[in-house]
């Protein structure tokens, strides 16, 4: 059992300047920041590692940061430029019984994060629903496709984005009320 | 020169009676061998985390409850137990006592619904008519206390929409000795039956670390004979104050970790249910069910990931609070979603026919899975 | 109105006219596609099961739309699922009823505003003859929707409406 503490010395000790920040002030846990091309060398690290055997992943989550800035297109419509989109990770040992978190971010217009599927299995359909949801790029991934949303759903529409717009018309369906 | 075949793709679903809901299955067939099976989501993706953004914390209880319908209440209790811990409320003692019981009853009905359709997919129709009669008591033991049968919205932030019913402790007394017959009735019709035994034993096995590297959790996990229960494990509430054992998969008919494995850990767990809500029954202090109910919901900046234990596994709510009314995102780790992964591994080498005896011993809401 | 109402006074011969004798056998077996699609269909299920029994109606779920008369859309229609339903529907040999149950099927339900999957409403894509609501309406609702229904089927004309 290790405290986040411990966790981010041990990573940081290993890996340097790839774990970006350790961020605890959050009111409930803990939160480590990770370069998001290097997540899959960390997370490799955080199963494999006597110390810290973290085999289950609980959790993948994408998250719109909506930190960017808010501008009108041409259209007139409300988006955001710039910013980021995230990915946590919320990792269980069911061996040692501890937990942390990690979050990798990437830039909004760009989002490509590692994927953690050959490590973590379950990382697969959490990975395709924030690709679906957010967008979120997820490099070797063997299969990202939409998952929930239908396959020939409006390509650059992604739901959970902050700017979404409901389209009018789907295969001759009026979707608002 | 040896003859030169070829798979042959069976769709089964969206619209299949033994498919649980709306699931597409993209079966690849070599015979009646499975090589291959593709699950296609999405047929009931009914956009909960989008909603949840748009809601207030306490509106977005009741679409908690439309999620995993079979049990609303443990949905009702993962999501509030979540903000309470962000906004660092303490609840009153009643409240959680008639939380933990509302979550086992829920239990219990939940599972007799797995349990019955698991067996009316492979043809025993009869327990599944029993245990929908035994269902039917729990629910009018919910409906009088809260209102409503199926969808409660009773588990409120800081507290419960209602108190107790005055005939809730006589009812739920009556129902606990009652359904043991019940469980003794379902041994002899199901657990120990010949055809059934064939059906479920020694298909579609998993190993205890495919398990966990899958992330599979409750009675999928627990059959494959791994002692991970949440509520010991990582306890919340007050479960920790009760006596009870987590049943695990011991292979008793065939392999650690067969269908059958993971069907008799639920009917195992229904027992053990009945064992907390009897500990639990006469010990409800009195209060005030709605006295911690804060009058404005604003929890400070920050994130939050809580986990209970549903019927179907670990269900892990995690939130992103801005400092606003609205929760900035809500992301549900729904455990159906999660097992579900596994049925392409499980499926491998088997019969066409057992793929549903399969799917019913992983016990899939998809409600649950598409959100 | 119904075909026994009119009591058997002469041995066991009953005259009736074609239309009532065409009614009554159909909406005494009204076969339903047997097809969930969310939470009302667990509704659905406890309705037909022992407590509320509905065969006594004459409703025996059939697993393909070819042997049915009726579906009853139980449940939030999305819209992946929609043109699946319309498929469904057009499978389904005349004469075809459809109850709707519940508010997802009736208007979108508490998914109406946000709900950029949800269809609000199935009669956007086909006609609905009952509308049961509720969120999820109590099985007593459903069979209410059938007996509308069946009370449907008795006034139907086999004359051309001028």
């Amino acid at each position: 059992m290790k405290k986040a503490e411990e966790i981010f010395e041990i990573l940081k000790n290993e890996f340097g300047d790839i774990i970006l920040s350790f961020d605890k002030d959050t009111p409930t846990e803990p939160i480590i920041s990770i370069e998001p091309l290097k997540i899959h060398i960390v997370s490799k690290f955080l199963r494999d590692n006597a110390e810290l055997q973290f085999d289950s992943l609980m959790c993948l989550s994408g998250v719109d940061d909506a930190n960017g800035k808010k501008v009108k297109d041409a259209d007139g419509i409300d988006i955001i430029e710039g910013g980021t989109l995230s990915v946590y990770y919320h990792l269980y040992s069911t061996v040692l019984r501890h937990k942390i978190t990690l979050k990798v971010s990437a830039p909004r217009e760009d989002a490509k994060v590692e994927s953690v599927e050959n490590i973590w299995k379950c990382a697969d359909w959490h990975e395709r629903e924030a690709y679906d949801m957010l967008g979120i790029i997820f490099l070797n991934h063997p299969d990202l496709r939409r998952i929930l949303m239908p396959y020939d759903w409006f390509e650059d529409s992604f739901p959970l984005r902050k700017d979404f717009k409901v389209p009018e018309f789907y295969q001759g369906m009026k979707i608002p009320y | 020169m040896a003859l030169k075949t070829e798979t042959m793709i069976l769709n089964m679903g969206p619209q299949h009676p033994s498919t649980h809901g709306v699931l597409r299955l993209e079966l690849e067939i070599e015979g009646e061998l499975i090589v291959n099976v593709k699950p296609h989501l999405g047929y009931l993706h009914r956009c909960f985390e989008k909603h949840a953004e748009a809601m207030q914390y306490n509106q977005v209880v009741p679409y908690t409850d439309r999620m995993d319908y079979l049990a609303a209440m443990g949905n009702n209790f993962g999501y509030v137990l979540a903000i309470e811990k962000l906004l660092g409320i303490q609840v009153p003692e009643r409240v959680e006592y008639i939380r933990v019981i509302m979550a086992e009853l829920q239990r219990i009905a939940s599972h007799c619904v797995a349990i019955g359709t698991n067996g009316a997919d492979i043809g025993a129709l009869t327990p599944f008519l029993y245990l929908f009669r035994d269902r039917e008591y729990i629910l009018s033991i919910f409906e009088e206390t809260c209102g409503a049968r199926m969808l409660y919205n009773y588990m409120w932030i800081g507290g419960l929409s209602h108190d107790i019913h005055p005939n809730f402790v006589r009812r739920t007394k009556e129902f606990t000795s009652y359904f043991k017959n019940t469980i003794v009735e379902l041994d002899n019709l199901l657990s120990y039956n010949k055809i059934f035994v064939e059906r479920t034993a020694n298909i579609g096995i998993l190993p205890a670390d495919t398990a966990i590297n899958y992330g599979a959790t409750g009675p999928v996990l627990r059959g494959s004979g791994v002692k991970f229960d949440l509520r010991k494990d990582d306890t919340y509430s007050i479960y920790n104050r009760f006596d009870f054992d987590i049943p695990v998969g011991k292979g008793l008919q065939g392999t650690v970790g067969d269908s059958w494995d993971r069907y008799y850990v639920r009917v195992r767990e229904m027992e053990q249910s009945l064992r907390i809500i009897e500990q639990a029954i006469d010990q409800i202090p009195e209060g005030d069910v709605q006295s911690a109910i804060p009058k404005k919901i604003k929890p400070p900046k920050g994130t939050v990931y809580t986990r209970v234990e549903n019927p179907r596994g670990e269900l892990g709510y995690f939130i992103i609070s801005d400092g606003n009314t609205n929760p900035f995102r809500v992301k549900v780790r729904a455990p159906s979603f999660v097992n579900l992964e596994i049925l392409g591994e499980l499926c491998k080498g088997h019969l066409v026919a057992d793929v549903i005896a399969i799917l019913g011993s992983i016990d899939i809401v998809l409600g649950e899975v598409d959100r | 109105m119904g075909l026994l109402d009119k009591e058997f006074s002469d041995g066991n011969i009953v005259v009736a006219n074609v239309e009532d004798l065409l009614n009554w056998a159909r909406l005494s077996s009204v076969w339903q596609l047997g097809f969930g699609l969310a939470c009302c269909a667990i509704e659905m299920m406890a309705t037909s099961a022992s407590h509320y029994d509905f065969d006594r109606f004459g409703l025996i779920p059939r697993n393909t739309p070819r042997q049915a008369d009726a579906i009853i859309i139980s449940g939030t229609v999305t819209l992946k699922m929609a043109i699946r339903i319309k498929r469904l529907y057009e499978q389904i040999p005349d004469p075809k009823y459809i109850i709707s149950m519940g508010s997802c099927a009736n208007c979108g339900g508490p998914y109406w505003e946000h709900g950029y999957h949800v269809l609000k409403g199935v009669d956007r894509i086909i006609p609905v003859d009952v509308y049961v609501p509720g969120c999820p309406p109590r099985p007593e609702a459903l069979l209410e929707g059938l007996l509308k229904l069946q009370e449907k089927i008795r006034n139907e004309s086999l004359r051309k409406k001028s």
